[in-house]
């Protein structure tokens, strides 16, 4: 491969898949903003899809610009584009403009924009720097440490700017770390007590411990010592559950069914312990310990929540999961946008034709909720191929990122396929009810120039360091 | 430092579940469940319905008698209101600042997404300024409706009222919903199917804030609303106006047919009120006022008020005699000696007297005997009863007569077995129930069974059921109102009856004569316990093909000839003859002016 052909040497796949996904989620903001008695030429820049169009050409002016930049620039000046972001942050919250609750725009003149998307690129660089820089070693407890504070301290300033979705994207750096070599049990238990911290919330007890036991079931099958043991251990576990059951209902003691339920599988768990641990059943003791475990700290989040926080504490988590009952708040979003989804069918209604996005059913349809206009309008086959392009760029990403020679293209390149990740798991899994709503983009479809630009910028810097990723040896 | 590269394929492998779980609940949710699909158009669907306007009602030679005027209700969605002149609007409407209030917290209550109406039957006139200004109030809108308008202010009690429906309606009907109206009473009540036409629907596609967006599917679905059929009635409208105003300041009732058809041509129920009075606005406060008027206008005493028939009762009883062979047209009873008790005679006259001098002198001792005839055939007197009763129903009378108006009264007849309670099992005969006799006692007829009954002599036998409408756009009258209905008595024994009628007419007081009519008619005096007598009065004329029957009843009149009586032979002469002849003016002059609302009036 030619070292010096920039051209040549760009990922045009990635490119293409880019170009794709704008020209797609401009026509869908086209749709959102469309009226039928409001006719507009595309280019009337009063309205969103002709100031998009703007944004999508300055972006690709960006894009442009980004590949003539030397990959040297972004390796040096990684620290100092961090701080400079970093100090930006800082000016959000001493000088921004306030606008839908959230601190997060900086205003000069006509022109305003979010630093927090500007955030992201950055720290990926800052991490991919500090990450291969020469000696680094991911166990020693100061690497972690300085890790943390690359990737928490702009996640805590855009906390403060109450923009808690934006910061939860930090979250997903998890998943670069553990690419170079965080413990697999760091990254289980991570998730699982972050999904337990959701669903203890959000599901109901019952529920939520028929969900832990059949999982649990399901792994005592696949870590299946010998079908004799598994059907000892469901038998022990249905005899502890019909005898506690029996004795509840004959003492008539009038406890909740929850409590019952966890007081049955926690007596059932300890049993079965104590019956794989005589047995020398090495895994069922694991397991049954994580399952304790799992049932102990769903029951302390849910005494935690309606025991020592207050009624404000808890609106706040609610609003944030999104399990606000109330209709006109974040319940009637989600109910719409799964309304305006579903009534898509396979192949939707049509371009410019969908009834709940023409008369805006759906709030925020061109920014956080452009899916919905995506599945209305296209249907199935066209949230079929959006996922799909999605799912092709992350992969490529990853591809190229395995392919790197140096560590801190690498590291970039996995941080910037998270992101993206992270954005698309987010923002399609609360237009279908999947995911509390918390307002991140979903990225090149979402209206909004700086969380166009911000994308641009995190993923046409990887692409450029693809590009010359035969100049230099690893660090 | 490619030691962990193996971990790329748990990264992708979190991208792929991830896609294929989200894959999964979209095809689920967009493929396979069809709810959302339902939801999204209720959620674009606004059903609006259009109220189609009601048939208009003519009188039998097409005159309009009521029609339909423009109205508009104010309605108000409470979420879109913001802060408003309420001054300005209450000025605007007339209404006080407390009902506007009373209506948004009403409104409020309901629905703060739905429309509820807030003010009522808006005039056009008002609605014009209003409409201009409505931009000025952000919440509130109009919808047209229509109101009933009448031509003239008579024959409320036939053509009745439109209200709003109550609870009652709606679960009966599933048609009607809050807030639609439905015909009341009279008229527009009995006919209301054909009236109310059939609302429709038109659906609009709506935004997100209720505003309407274009229609659905092109207007493929929806459904025109049918104007209500038009109607015409059997009124004749100048013999209605004519006959209200004879009856001013009394009380009492006219009711007038045609005996070829049953077609009822003028029905009076006196005090009258102006129907225009239960519409609009001012609706409830007329009505409160009309319920609590002493003289009770709304009691339709036409249809509803059982009179005792006094002597115009005696026709029936002579030819139900004579049916039965009790008595024939050769059969004399003095009127004096044994004879004459225990119902003496009022006055002088030829005796002893045979059945058409008897009708004429209207003689009490003829009728008892006779009427003691009839029971004397029998082994029993309760069978004599029960033929006398049977006969007595073939008229119409003790029953229902099923006229096309709501209410009616079935009127008063005794069965055997009240007088059996009364006076106990065979323990009563002729003697006792002798009132009957001479049409007091138990007897009670309405006006309009009076005026049936007349119909029927004047047809030597036969009624048609009296109806008030002729025709319906469309539609033909019910089967019923063109059946004949036989009194099962014979046709010559009318004869007899008729000629009586005749001569009581012409042996009268000059007032009764009309100028080349002949009028049969008889007088009666229904005995009244709570002041003067009321006066009764039946007629039919010509004589021969006789075109017009008539029962008058003046509640206080004292006696039939007094003012029953003439009122009947002027209605009679209105409508043959369409103007009352000169020298005949003062008998007009005399009614009109008679002032009979004291129910004690001289002897």
């Amino acid at each position: 491969m030619a070292r010096n052909k920039l051209w040549t040497n760009i990922d045009w796949i990635t490119v293409i898949l880019f170009i794709l996904l704008v020209f797609a989620g401009w026509l869908n903001i086209y749709s959102a903003v469309y009226n039928d008695t409001e006719q507009h030429s595309i280019f009337d820049f009063s309205q969103r899809y002709g100031k998009q169009l703007i944004w999508i050409l300055a972006a690709f002016l960006i894009a442009f610009t980004i590949l003539l930049i030397e990959t040297n620039f972004y390796l040096f000046f990684s620290y100092i584009i961090y701080g400079l972001v970093i100090f930006t942050l800082v000016l959000v919250l001493l000088f921004g403009t306030e606008i839908n609750y959230s601190k997060s725009w900086l205003t000069f003149g006509w022109f305003s924009f979010q630093p927090a998307e500007f955030g992201k690129f950055a720290a990926a660089l800052a991490l991919a720097k500090f990450m291969s820089s020469f000696g680094f070693k991911l166990s020693r407890p100061k690497s972690i440490a300085i890790i943390s504070l690359i990737v928490l301290l702009p996640a805590f300033l855009i906390f403060l700017q109450n923009d808690t979705g934006s910061a939860l994207v930090y979250s997903a750096f998890i998943l670069v770390l553990y690419r170079e070599g965080l413990s697999g049990v760091v990254l289980f238990f991570g998730t699982l007590i972050a999904l337990l911290f959701i669903f203890s919330l959000v599901l109901s007890e019952v529920l939520l411990f028929g969900i832990l036991t059949s999982l649990t079931l399901l792994v005592y099958m696949i870590a299946n010592p010998g079908l004799k043991y598994f059907f000892r251990v469901i038998f022990i576990w249905v005899s502890v559950v019909i005898l506690f059951a029996g004795l509840n209902f004959l003492l008539k003691t009038g406890m909740e069914p929850g409590i019952i339920l966890a007081g049955t599988l926690l007596l059932g768990g300890v049993v079965v312990w104590i019956y794989s641990a005589r047995n020398k059943l090495k895994n069922y003791v694991t397991i049954t310990i994580i399952f304790i475990g799992a049932i102990l700290f769903s029951l302390s989040v849910d005494f935690t929540f309606s025991q020592v926080l207050n009624s404000y504490q808890q609106a706040r988590i609610h609003e944030l999961l999104g399990i606000e009952s109330d209709p006109l708040g974040v319940g009637y979003n989600v109910n719409q946008s799964k309304i305006a989804i579903g009534s898509g069918g396979f192949w939707g209604k049509g371009f410019l034709n969908g009834t709940q996005t023409k008369y805006k059913f759906v709030p925020e349809q061109s920014t956080d909720f452009i899916f919905c206009t995506v599945g209305e309008e296209w249907g199935f086959a066209g949230t079929f191929v959006v996922v799909s392009l999605f799912v092709a760029l992350f992969i490529r990403l990853i591809f190229l990122a395995e392919r790197q020679r140096s560590g801190f293209s690498r590291i970039y390149g996995y941080a910037a396929a998270v992101i993206f990740f992270f954005h698309f798991a987010v923002n399609i899994g609360m237009t279908i009810g999947m995911m509390p709503v918390i307002g991140i983009p979903l990225p090149f479809f979402s209206y909004g120039g700086s969380s166009l630009w911000g994308f641009t910028i995190l993923l046409f810097i990887f692409i450029r360091l693809d590009a010359s990723r035969l100049d230099y040896l690893s660090y | 430092m490619n030691s962990f590269s193996k971990r790329s394929y748990i990264v992708i492998g979190i991208f792929l579940i991830t896609a294929l779980v989200f894959s999964l609940r979209l095809f689920n949710l967009q493929v396979l469940d069809p709810t959302y699909k339902v939801f999204a158009t209720n959620n674009v669907l606004r059903e609006v319905v259009q109220y189609p306007a009601r048939g208009l009602i003519y009188d039998r030679n097409g005159t309009l008698l009521v029609h339909n005027k423009p109205a508009y209700d104010l309605l108000v969605t409470p979420r879109e209101v913001t802060a408003f002149d309420t001054l300005y609007l209450c000025e605007m409407l007339g209404i006080t600042r407390e009902e506007i209030e009373a209506g948004l917290q009403a409104a409020n209550k309901y629905s703060r997404y739905k429309p509820s109406v807030i003010v009522q039957q808006i005039p056009p006139e008002v609605y014009a300024v209003l409409q201009e200004r409505i931009y000025r109030f952000k919440g509130f809108h109009t919808q047209s409706r229509t109101l009933r308008e009448y031509t003239y202010p008579v024959a409320a009690h036939v053509l009745g009222y439109v209200g709003e429906v109550n609870a009652n309606d709606i679960q009966e009907d599933r048609y009607y919903s809050q807030g639609d109206y439905i015909g009341v009473s009279g008229i527009e009540r009995s006919y209301e199917n054909g009236l109310r036409g059939s609302k429709g629907v038109k659906k609009y596609l709506v935004d997100v804030h209720n505003r309407i967006q274009g229609s659905f599917l092109g207007g493929e679905e929806d459904i025109p609303a049918q104007i209500g059929k038009n109607l015409t009635t059997s009124i004749d409208i100048d013999l209605q106006l004519y006959a209200e105003k004879l009856l001013q300041n009394k009380k009492g009732s006219v009711v007038a047919l045609e005996p070829a058809t049953g077609e009822i041509l003028a029905l009076v129920s006196a005090p009258v009120y102006d129907p225009g009075m239960l519409v609009g606005r001012v609706r409830a406060s007329n009505y409160s006022m009309l319920v609590t008027d002493t003289l009770k206008p709304l009691f339709n005493r036409a249809l509803m008020a059982d009179y005792p028939p006094g002597s115009t009762f005696k026709m029936l009883n002579a030819l139900i005699a004579l049916e039965e062979q009790a008595i024939t047209s050769n059969t004399y009873f003095p009127c004096y000696g044994v004879a004459s008790s225990p119902i003496r005679c009022t006055h002088d006259h030829v005796s002893p007297l045979h059945v058409v001098e008897a009708i004429r002198e209207s003689c009490n001792p003829f009728l008892w005997n006779t009427f003691r005839s009839i029971f004397s055939k029998f082994s029993s007197s309760s069978e004599g009863y029960e033929v006398w009763r049977e006969h007595v129903l073939q008229f119409g009378i003790g029953r229902k007569l099923e006229i096309d108006l709501p209410i009616e009264s079935k009127g008063s007849l005794p069965e055997v077995s009240y007088y059996d309670r009364i006076y106990g099992k065979g323990r009563w005969n002729a003697l006792t129930v002798r009132s009957l006799a001479i049409g007091q006692g138990e007897l009670g007829l309405t006006p309009l069974q009076l005026a049936n009954y007349c119909a029927a002599i004047a047809n030597r036998g036969h009624y048609y059921t009296p109806h008030v409408v002729r025709e319906m756009e469309d539609e033909s009258i019910p089967e019923k109102f063109k059946t004949k209905n036989f009194t099962g008595i014979s046709e010559n024994y009318f004869e007899l009856v008729i000629e009586g009628m005749e001569q009581a007419v012409n042996g009268s007081t000059g007032m009764l004569k009309i100028p080349g009519v002949s009028m049969c008619g008889k007088t009666g005096t229904a005995e009244n316990p709570h002041g003067s007598d009321h006066s009764v009065f039946m007629a039919f004329a010509p004589k021969d093909n006789p075109k017009i029957a008539i029962s008058v009843y003046i509640e206080n009149g004292v006696w039939g000839a007094r003012y029953a009586a003439p009122i009947a032979s002027l209605v009679i002469e209105k409508y043959l003859n369409d103007t009352i002849s000169g020298n005949r003016g003062w008998v007009e002059e005399r009614m009109m002016e008679a002032n009979l609302l004291n129910p004690n009036q001289p002897k």
